[in-house]
């Protein structure tokens, strides 16, 4: 579960957006004009050149972008889920459910479904799955 | 399109260049002399970008603690006015820690700094959160401490940000940009703990406290000054008095007079103490990891540490910890499995202690130390 308020902090600016369209749009242009330099005038110097600008101009937009929007991803603040064990200490039948404000570890819940006998919280954590990194 | 490629490689190798040359020398000698006069100012306004990134982060965590304590605060406390600007004062509150000129007596004066500051939060959020409960208002407030300690965060490294831009000095900048990281890990930990304080969730801190709960569980339970309990426990033929903060709502209590009143209580005829707590893990150590050591394993400002050592130094009783490592971020937000895990593994642990370190009728002292949010007795 994620969350991000539309504030300034987590919008990428209108400003930077155009800035990044134009560019993209100017190296794509100059990526076309050097196919057909090339191709209809067969001036191989002036083609590369604008090649070279097309590639460069496609490369840094698209960099800036993903930049941007990788800002706006390190800001949502994550939070995983609370697991909540729920026991019964005379049948030993067990559940598991997500955690609701109130619970905590020893709190007496609702009657066991087999001995309706009453349960008890035993566990309350979150899981989280890391990737496994050797250290020397 | 290979080919293309080669045929444009070999017209560039047959011209070279023509009249874009004298272009590229000029551009080459213009880098050379920008980088060479500007090269540390460049350095110094991309270490601010950097410094200006991380600050847009700190504004944005400062701001979702304090919409989440309001947040809290109304749907907990059902106020009658608007807790905003109450919040809003809260957040700016400081305390000032005694002169240490002259140590002596430093303890004393630093312990009742700490009980005013307690009494006035507490009353604070009494009165913005009037329909909560004693458990809810440990909560509140340790809410409210979290959104606090968020605000500070972001206004001393706006401080440095801002003393940097309007000074230029690379070392105010380069100071700042150096243990921004390290800042930014904290940050991030205080804001997982900002949900799990609202909520009341057993947090990684409390493993020493889950150690005491799982212990205590079953047997009578009696209030010891100041906002613990104690329950006397049979653990391997020995008589167990085990200590913890009254739980489930957030709250360390004063683990020093707690034991220090059991010590009294038992005329100092007390075998060994173990105390046990989560602990700061290094890096490349596994969360949940146990260890055994010698002393009082106990943080905060110093004055329960202070009290137990005075309390066991009068008769001199030896004291054992055992701990639970983990990270800053850890220790701050929603219990971990491994931690949860790991409480078993210390439970053991004190266990074969007692075994090992006292006799058959003997009395010892077990004290969880940690915040008790989320875990009962």
């Amino acid at each position: 579960m994620s969350k991000a308020p539309p504030n300034a902090e987590t919008k990428i600016s209108s400003f930077i957006l155009m800035i990044i369209f134009i560019v993209l749009a100017l190296s794509l242009t100059a990526l076309i004009l050097a196919t057909s330099i090339y191709f209809d005038q067969g001036n191989g110097v002036v083609a590369g050149y604008l090649l070279l600008l097309g590639f460069l101009g496609v490369a840094l937009s698209t960099y800036v972008l993903f930049q941007a929007r990788r800002r706006i991803l390190r800001l949502r603040i994550e939070t995983p889920p609370i697991i909540t064990t729920i026991e019964c200490k005379k049948c030993g039948f067990k559940s598991v459910r997500e955690f609701q404000r109130g619970d905590y570890i020893f709190k007496e819940v609702e009657p066991c479904q087999k001995c309706t006998d009453k349960m008890l919280i035993t566990a309350i954590f979150r899981e989280i799955k890391e990737k496994e990194r050797a250290t020397p | 399109m290979i080919a293309a490629m080669a045929s444009l490689q070999n017209q560039i190798a047959q011209e070279p260049l023509g009249e874009f040359s004298w272009i590229l020398t000029l551009v080459f000698y213009a880098f050379f002399f920008i980088f060479m006069f500007y090269g540390q100012k460049i350095q110094m306004y991309v270490m601010i970008r950097e410094v200006e990134g991380s600050l847009y982060k700190l504004k944005y965590m400062k701001d979702e603690g304090r919409k989440i304590a309001i947040e809290t605060i109304k749907e907990i406390g059902k106020p009658q006015t608007d807790p905003t600007d109450r919040v809003n004062r809260f957040l700016e509150y400081f305390t000032i820690t005694p002169q240490s000129l002259d140590p002596v007596g430093i303890v004393w004066k630093l312990e009742h700094i700490l009980d005013v500051r307690d009494v006035r939060f507490k009353d604070e959020v009494k009165l913005m959160a009037p329909s909560a409960d004693e458990t809810q208002i440990n909560n509140l407030e340790n809410t409210l401490e979290v959104a606090s300690v968020l605000n500070y965060i972001y206004k001393v490294i706006r401080h440095y940000y801002l003393l940097g831009k309007k000074t230029l000095s690379y070392y105010v900048i380069i100071q700042i940009q150096m243990i921004l990281p390290l800042i930014m890990r904290e940050a991030e930990a205080y804001v997982n703990a900002l949900k799990a304080f609202s909520n009341g969730q057993p947090i990684g801190d409390g493993a020493g406290a889950l150690v005491a709960a799982k212990l205590m569980h079953g047997y009578e339970i009696r209030k010891v000054p100041k906002d613990n309990v104690v329950a006397s426990v049979p653990i391997e033929g020995r008589t167990a008095y085990v200590i913890k903060a009254e739980g489930p709502g957030g709250n360390v209590g004063k683990t020093g007079d707690a034991v220090k009143t059991i010590i009294e209580e038992n005329e100092g005829k007390i075998a060994a103490i173990i105390m046990t707590d989560a602990a700061l893990k290094l890096e490349g150590e596994e969360v949940g990891e146990v260890a055994e050591g010698i002393g009082a394993a106990i943080g905060g400002p110093g004055v329960d540490q202070f009290k137990i050592e005075e309390s066991i130094l009068k008769y001199r009783i030896p004291i054992n910890a055992v701990i639970i490592k983990e990270d800053i971020g850890d220790s701050v937000s929603p219990m971990r499995k491994e931690i949860f895990d790991a409480v078993d593994k210390a439970v053991e642990r004190i266990k074969q202690v007692i075994l090992e370190r006292t006799k058959e009728g003997d009395k010892v002292i077990i004290v969880g130390v940690g915040n008790t949010i989320g875990i009962g007795q």
